[in-house]
């Protein structure tokens, strides 16, 4: 039985930075590049070379623009599974195919219980799901379960393949359940936020918004505009205002 | 078998294995180098990720870095060496032994060399081993070498090394940690690609009583700028006149740094002002060559160089020989302080408010006088003077291409270096900071070569051809002025063209101007495609046909590929070489380095897997042809190869001076040298042991002002770097642009000839200028109102990407980006086909409206676009139907006023000028949408090639899933001694 | 939604044999059919025949259909498990239905009979309403989260089943009075429960948008600059289905003809005709409500819009 459990010991998941995302689509493809070899191996990719290339990815970096004009703002947004707390994807699968760990919250697709039929990716609000034409199963990203746990890596690379690659550091990965980890603390100060709250998934993963930008005066603490240079001394007197340069005569400077 | 976790059917393996052995390398995906860690299992790779050791990504990868699996396995891989049977261009070929394709280049390069060696022409693109292949040129006794800088960046590159002696590029970096003002300009990617998102990344970490604002000067707001504090829109073109601005506000409200400029610039030195005379605008100086400065203590002229002296900065002053002078100083704040450079002004041209323009003078007068940064570190000057801390000034700049790729991007990035200058922010705390091997003098003291009597049919030439001109003497001309070299570098029409000019080798060549050659050989750089301005015409002009000699106009053409680029098929010998993960390579302080702020650095490349096709390193492919040809440094003296163990041998083995040799860690016999030392035999071992790299962290004392700090210049003096540990003087005032101009003034043995002189003596100023792009004379600006320019993709190489199953999802067609309004205006709609037109072609591509983008320019993605029948791809691949370049509608050569034809390029550097491109563009046909114009015939496969996979199940072999299509599995290899 | 032929054909096909099987097992329990063993063995052979057609159908929409069996296992929370379970329970009381009727020659309307057939019409119910909920259930849909999808299904079921039911009644000279007139009630019921839908969706041009969908509302209204790859994949191929405004109104229209117009005037013909005259009549009614029905399905699909899309540049949802 895999109806979604009610509680999980921990919430394992992501938090990712929109106000610094610059959008180099590493996260994506460390990801591919992982997972190809990994627990839900391979994410085929189908006329590879072709004019139509059609490959399985589990995150995916969008760009948009909000806001008009000049004043817009573009914004890099990578999707990848949030691994909801009340995840419809899991419900909906008739197979018990999809599930969420227990231990950590982590949504999960057992590929030999799956019957291909979709469902979850229809039911999944985030399209976080990603169907293998080739293998006839639901894929997904796995929180990268076959490395946070992996004995035959060093500790330091135990995190997901997206966070360990991510240049700018965008990516935080942790327990979301604990309110005293690092990672709560940050959505806590940043003001994280879950993506369509409305649907009542309750994702785990979330995102933290782009910060006001900080391009008017005031936002730095410096005038508007400098004040010209003060007159000279009187020694120069009404030369001064004709011929700016003689401010800089009488100082005295060693080399 | 790993961990089990979860119960029953849902148990799975949480600990799988992952490697059976782990090998350290350098990325090649892109020029960043970055250090990786390629875990192989079952002799396939498994994954490769950022090595968190590195120096240079500290454990970060990019996305192209990530893909690296897919281009090692590439279906586009060279395999064998290939001779062309057919028409060039046709892609027909027979396959050769490796033996047959190296006799038939010795025997045409070793008539050459006999006869005359410029008609070899040796350019190298991507090339990370320049210290190998322009040495090899040098001993071949050709001039006509250089690799991709000249299309590059040079701008930067000469701009900085003639004004601050290093620059930006990758030979320095923001203080990413201190920095509280940054401001980019014209950024999407870079060279330092990790490096920079690291660095931004930190930045935009900061706690709030430490903040950094983050201001991005670039027409797109895209990428870096999207998540910039600040987004100015700038019109292209226009920076260096914002810059300038910039300066004149500061010069106005005396927010300058100007102990710093006394210090540590020209700022005080004495310049002659005698117009019309021999000596105009030249630096005065005594009688043993050191400029002079007007002493305020002894009111006197003074060496300038002197510790002691106390010098003016303003005022007009006689020399004891009657002549004027005035201090760098006075001429500088009184050209600037003019109204011309006055906000309002630059309103005008750059489309940033002058308001906005005030605001940030301000901010960046507040960040460095305001926020000034101290570090508690004694150090010691140049001149023994001992200082009880570092002062930093923490605003910090980056600059490249959306700035170099303009014809008047020299002056405009020595305006970004005086603004620094200005404001102390060279190498001090927060600010821009050098990377080892700089600072060196100002300009650097190697001289080009290629003057007649140093070239010697059989003979190497005395130096190596890229160097530092520092007046008209040093440049590569006839006495009529005529260019020497085929590229025209270092010729009146380019005379601090430092990296060459690579992008007018073939049309210059094609044209027999200023001579015919024989062979081109080119390595790495697909120049009939994204490389070149004027794609259409340079492929034509590669198979264009003599009449007279029953040749081709470039008669011999050999290019080194490791894929079936679209350059490829233009070949008469190809010479396959391997990927990235089956050879050496070096990455060498004599090139360019991977040392960081903080240290230096370098590193090589080792195989990781052993090529499954007929392949060779590049590097072994030269060292075997130079042993062939008998080349100095490449024959025993028994005539036989010197380094018989190919490039490895090389690396280690090879002294460029004695000491010096291609890497710096670990030389001597035990290896307990670095910089200068002995030949160390193990010396590769030991940086296999180290992941592939080296680094020396500088001391503390070391780490700043690294121009004038005696304990960094007395070390770099030992390492090699610099010949003597002198302060590097900053130089506000560039002098060898004056001697130029003073040649071009008609004085002097040498001057450029009638027709160029007016250009001369306008764009040698020797200090910064601003003016308009110089295509905008040719062409009506009114007729092609908008600006086009190009972007880098972040996970995109140029042109290789688009092999990679994994990348070339991503982006595999490309759209040309209009401003929303501009569009409304011009009746075009998202999705809409448009063609854009130049004064030079037109081409067809699909719009993409959006906001974040200057109004008056429209832009795409670099080298998407690809020719049917490249790459292995199908040819009907988006990138061929739906992808474009705007190469089409770049010409190489520009009309002057004077109705002669100069290159497309900065007047200065030969700096090739891709973003002055001016388009207008039309809304296309409704019949005449759906796929991109020029299309091309596809040429054929070559000989033996494997049909591309239509499906791709990489990595289900290690998750035990049957149906693999690639790789061919190569084996491990064994490491070489 | 992409309008698979392969869950179109599985719904509208299922949902006309279960409505022939409910109907047909309901009226006989309650003997208003007449018991006899060929109309039974016609109308098993019928309805189950377009059960199984359809449930055959929805295999070529699995990856894996030979593992199809394992939907059975989730039925506490799964509508397409319960729908899958159901369907073969079923089978239960409907296959000794129909041995103690056509081998045995029982009397439906007689116990125990009657109550295997009074659970097969429960059942068929349910298995209908399963169906429609495995739609009707998803959040991320809102034109299928709609209170009115279930009744469509349900309704349609029942009329497509009573045509054929009728078909068959007037195939065997059996036909019962009232029962066109309750068939064409029904039908017309259901595509007012149909109307009323579009109706609906009409006016409602969907609740959630691209502000939605990033969360990015601070920043003003929100617009794809770029898609994170170039070709659709699969998300779009599956969600992203698009239909034009007109196109879906011309469609629309023939739905109505051909699963509504056609089948009333048809039906009401037929019950004007003698016994081989109205068949003839009577079984282009029920095809032509199937035709209308598949096209009707079409539309449900190509008419839904997946949230996902808002992430692809899609305005509303
Ligand atoms: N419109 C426009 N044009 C531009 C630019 C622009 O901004 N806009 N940018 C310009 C700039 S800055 C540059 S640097 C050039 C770059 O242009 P190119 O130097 O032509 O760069 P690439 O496309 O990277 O191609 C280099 C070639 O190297 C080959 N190659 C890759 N790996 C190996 C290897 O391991 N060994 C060998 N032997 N070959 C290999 C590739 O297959 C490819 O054919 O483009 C320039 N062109
Ligand atoms: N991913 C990736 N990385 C690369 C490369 C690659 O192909 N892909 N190529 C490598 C190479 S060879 C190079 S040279 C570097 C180049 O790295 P960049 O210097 O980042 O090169 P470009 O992509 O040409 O970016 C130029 C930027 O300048 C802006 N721009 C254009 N005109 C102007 C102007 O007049 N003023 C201002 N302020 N901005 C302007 C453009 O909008 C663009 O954002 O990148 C290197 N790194
Ligand atoms: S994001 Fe989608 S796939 Fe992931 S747990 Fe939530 S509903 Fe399921
Ligand atoms: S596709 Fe697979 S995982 Fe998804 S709902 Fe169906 S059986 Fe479950
Ligand atoms: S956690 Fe792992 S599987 Fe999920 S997006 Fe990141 S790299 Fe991919
Ligand atoms: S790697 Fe980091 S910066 Fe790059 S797209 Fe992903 S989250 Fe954004
Ligand atoms: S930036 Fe990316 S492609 Fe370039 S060297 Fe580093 S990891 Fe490799
Ligand atoms: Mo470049």
């Amino acid at each position: 039985m895999t109806s979604v459990p009610h509680r999980t010991a921990k919430k394992l998941g992501l938090v990712i930075d929109l106000d610094i995302c610059v959008g180099c689509h590493a996260c994506a493809v460390a990801c591919k590049e992982w997972n190809s070899g990994g627990h839900m191996a391979p994410l085929t990719d189908e006329n590879p070379y072709g004019a139509d290339p059609l490959g399985v990815w589990f995150n995916r970096v969008h760009t948009y623009e909000a806001g008009v004009g000049g004043n817009s703002r573009t914004v890099h947004f990578p999707r990848s599974c949030l691994h909801c707390e009340k995840p419809a994807c899991v419900e909906v699968c008739p197979t018990g195919a999809s599930y969420k760990r227990a231990e950590d919250g982590i949504v999960l697709v057992n590929e030999d219980l799956c019957i291909g039929c979709k469902l979850c990716s229809w039911a999944c609000p985030y399209g976080a799901r990603e169907y293998d034409y080739d293998s006839g199963t639901m894929k997904k990203c796995t929180l990268c379960v076959d490395r946070i746990y992996n004995e035959n890596l060093e500790e330091a690379e135990r995190v997901p393949a997206c966070v360990s690659a991510c240049p700018v550091s965008a990516r935080h990965f942790g327990d979301l359940g604990d309110p005293n980890s690092d990672i709560s603390e940050l959505v806590r100060e940043r003001e994280g936020y879950d993506l369509m709250p409305e649907m009542g998934f309750k994702p785990v993963n979330k995102y933290l918004p782009p910060r006001p930008r900080r391009n008017k005066v005031g936002d730095t603490g410096a005038p508007a505009a400098l004040d010209s240079a003060a007159p000279l001394s009187a020694t120069h007197g009404a030369e001064t205002s004709s011929n700016p340069l003689l401010r800089w005569v009488d100082r005295a400077l060693s080399r | 078998m790993g961990t089990m976790s979860g119960k029953g059917k849902y148990a799975i393996d949480t600990s799988p294995k992952v490697h059976d052995e782990v090998k350290h390398t350098t990325c090649y995906m892109c020029a960043c180098r970055c250090g990786i860690k390629v875990h192989l299992q079952d002799g396939r790779i498994r994954y490769i990720e950022g090595n968190r050791d590195h120096p240079v990504n500290k454990g970060v990868l990019c996305a192209k870095g990530a893909a690296g699996i897919m281009n090692h396995y590439s279906p586009a891989r060279l395999t064998k060496p290939l001779i062309r049977v057919g028409e060039r261009g046709k892609g027909e070929f027979r396959e050769v032994e490796w033996e047959e394709a190296l006799a038939v280049i010795a025997r045409w390069l070793g008539e050459v060399r006999q006869s005359d060696p410029r008609k070899l022409a040796f350019f190298t693109g991507r090339d990370q081993s320049q210290a190998l292949t322009g040495w090899w040129a040098q001993q071949f006794g050709t001039p006509n070498y250089a690799a991709h800088g000249g299309l590059c960046a040079v701008n930067m590159a000469a701009a900085g090394f003639y004004t601050i002696g290093g620059s930006f590029w990758e030979f320095g970096e923001p203080d990413w940690e201190r920095t509280r003002y940054f401001m980019m300009l014209g950024v999407a990617e870079d060279h330092h690609s990790n490096p920079i998102k690291i660095g931004l990344g930190k930045l935009k970490g900061r706690p709030p009583e430490r903040d950094a604002k983050f201001v991005s000067v670039n027409p797109v707001k895209t990428g870096y700028s999207a998540i910039a504090d600040e987004w100015l829109g700038i019109r292209p073109g226009t920076d260096g006149l914002f810059v300038l601005a910039l300066i004149h506000e500061l010069l106005r409200a005396d927010k300058i740094d100007l102990p710093f400029l006394v210090r540590y610039s020209n700022a005080p030195w004495l310049i002659v002002q005698d117009p019309g005379g021999a000596t105009d605008g030249l630096v005065a100086r005594d009688d043993q060559g050191r400029p002079l400065c007007w002493d305020t203590a002894t009111n006197k002229t003074a060496s300038a160089l002197s510790p002691e002296v106390k010098p003016a900065m303003v005022g007009q002053f006689k020399l004891p020989d009657g002549r004027r002078v005035a201090p760098v100083f006075h001429l500088m704040a009184a050209r600037y302080l003019d109204p011309q450079y006055a906000p309002e002004e630059a309103e005008k041209q750059t489309g940033i408010p002058a308001e906005t323009i005030r605001r940030i003078a301000s901010e960046m007068a507040h960040a460095a006088f305001d926020q000034e940064i101290v570090i508690e570190t004694p150090w010691v000057d140049w001149a023994g003077r001992r200082h009880d801390r570092f002062v930093g000034r923490p605003v910090s700049i980056l600059a490249m291409r959306g700035i170099a790729a303009h014809s008047n991007g020299f002056h405009t990035c020595r305006a970004i270096h005086l603004l620094q200058i200005l404001l102390g922010s060279i190498d001090t705390p927060g600010g821009f900071r050098y990377c080892a091997p700089y600072p060196k003098p100002v300009p650097p003291r190697q001289r080009p070569t290629g003057r007649t009597h140093e070239i010697v049919p059989g003979h190497a030439m005395p130096g190596p051809p890229l160097g530092f001109p520092s007046g008209p003497e040093q440049l590569l001309v006839e006495p009529d002025g005529r260019a020497r070299r085929i590229d025209k570098a270092f010729s009146w029409e380019a005379p601090l063209a430092i990296h060459g000019l690579m992008h007018m080798v073939i049309a210059n060549a094609w044209r027999g101007d200023p001579y015919p050659i024989d062979t081109l050989f080119l390595y790495m750089a697909n120049m009939s495609w994204n490389s070149s301005m004027n794609t259409s015409g340079t492929m034509q002009m590669l198979t264009d046909w003599d009449g007279a000699t029953g040749n081709y106009k470039i008669p011999h053409i050999i290019y080194s590929d490791a894929y079936y680029s679209e350059m490829v098929a233009y070949a008469d010998v190809v010479l396959p070489d391997t990927t990235y993960l089956e050879r050496h390579d070096c990455i060498s302080l004599l090139d360019r380095p991977i040392s960081d702020a903080d240290g230096a650095a370098d590193g090589i490349r080792q195989p990781v897997l052993k090529p499954d096709r007929d392949v060779r390193p590049f590097q072994d492919v030269l060292l075997d042809l130079g042993a062939r040809l008998g080349l100095p440094g490449m024959v025993d003296e028994f005539g036989g190869p010197k380094y018989p163990g190919g490039y490895p041998d090389y690396i280690v083995n090879h002294e460029r001076r004695p000491g010096i040799g291609l890497l710096a860690g670990w030389r001597g016999i035990l290896g307990e040298h670095q910089g200068k030392g002995p030949v160390n035999p193990r010396q590769i071992e030991k940086y296999k042991q180290n992941q592939c790299f080296w680094r020396h962290e500088l001391a503390d004392n070391q780490k700043f002002y690294k121009h004038a700090n005696r304990a960094y210049l007395e070390w770099a003096t030992q390492m090699g770097f610099i010949d003597r540990p002198e302060q590097v003087v900053l130089n506000i005032y560039c002098e060898p642009l004056q001697r130029f101009r003073l040649a071009a003034e008609g004085h002097g043995p040498l001057q450029p000839p009638v027709a160029l002189r007016q250009r001369v003596a306008t764009y040698c100023d020797p200090l910064p200028i601003w003016y308009r792009p110089t295509v905008d004379e040719e062409i009506a600006p009114t007729s092609f109102p908008l600006h086009a320019i190009t972007q880098r993709p972040m996970a995109m190489y140029h042109s290789w990407g688009s092999q990679n199953a994994w990348l070339r999802q991503i982006h595999n067609a490309n759209r040309l980006f209009i401003n929303r309004r501009t569009a409304q205006w011009l009746n075009i709609g998202d999705d809409d086909w448009v063609w854009v037109i130049s004064h030079h072609g037109r081409i067809k591509a699909q719009a993409r409206l959006m906001d974040g983008v200057n109004r008056n320019t429209v832009w795409t993605w670099n080298a998407v676009g690809k020719r049917a029948g490249a790459w292995n791809l199908a040819p009907d691949a988006p990138e061929v139907k739906r992808g474009f370049l705007l190469n089409h509608l770049i010409p190489e050569l520009i009309a002057d006023r004077n109705g002669g034809l100069l290159p497309n390029a900065d007047p200065i550097t030969g700096q090739a000028a891709w973003y002055d491109l001016r388009v207008r563009i039309e809304k296309a046909l409704p019949e005449e949408a759906g796929e991109t114009v020029p299309q091309f015939d596809p040429p054929n496969a070559p000989p033996n090639q494997a049909p591309a996979p239509s499906i791709l199940r990489y990595g289900a072999h290690f998750r035990g899933r049957p149906g693999e299509d690639i790789p061919p599995a190569g084996p491990v290899t064994e490491p070489r001694s | 939604m992409h309008p698979a032929l392969s869950v179109i054909i599985f719904t509208s096909v299922t949902g006309a044999g279960y409505g022939l099987l409910g109907l047909m097992c309901a009226l006989a329990a309650f003997g208003i059919l007449p018991g006899n063993r060929l109309f039974g063995l016609a109308g098993f052979v019928l309805s189950f025949g377009a059960i199984a057609t359809g449930l055959i159908a929805s295999t070529f929409h699995l990856g894996h259909p030979g593992r199809a069996w394992r939907a059975l296992s989730q039925w506490r929370s799964s509508w397409l498990s319960r729908e899958a379970v159901l369907s073969i329970l079923t089978f239960g009381p409907s296959l000794w239905l129909a041995k103690g009727w056509i081998l045995d020659g029982a009397d439906p309307a007689a116990a125990p009979w009657r109550w295997y057939g009074l659970a097969t019409a429960a059942l068929s119910l349910l298995t209908v309403i399963s169906t429609a909920m495995i739609y009707a259930s998803l959040k991320p849909v809102p034109r299928w989260r709609h209170p009115l999808v279930m009744p469509a299904y349900l309704l349609l079921g029942l009329a497509t089943g009573g045509l054929w039911l009728n078909v068959l009644l007037h195939g065997f000279g059996l036909a019962i009075d009232d029962l066109a007139g309750a068939v064409t009630v029904a039908l017309l019921l259901a595509w007012l429960v149909k109307i009323a839908y579009w109706y609906s969706i009409d006016r409602a041009p969907g609740r959630y948008t691209a502000e939605h969908a990033t969360g990015l509302w601070s920043q003003g209204s929100v617009r794809q600059l770029e898609a994170p790859h170039v070709q659709d994949n699969y998300l779009l191929r599956e969600m992203g289905y698009q239909i034009a405004r007109r196109h879906a109104g011309r469609l629309r229209r023939l739905a109505l003809l051909a699963g509504l117009g056609g089948p009333i005037v048809l039906t009401i013909a037929a019950a004007l005709l003698p016994r081989w005259g109205a068949f003839a009549l009577s079984v282009p009614a029920a095809g032509l409500a199937i035709a209308g029905v598949l096209v009707e399905r079409w539309l449900f699909f190509a008419e839904a819009k997946h949230v996902v899309t808002l992430f692809y540049g899609a305005e509303r949802a």
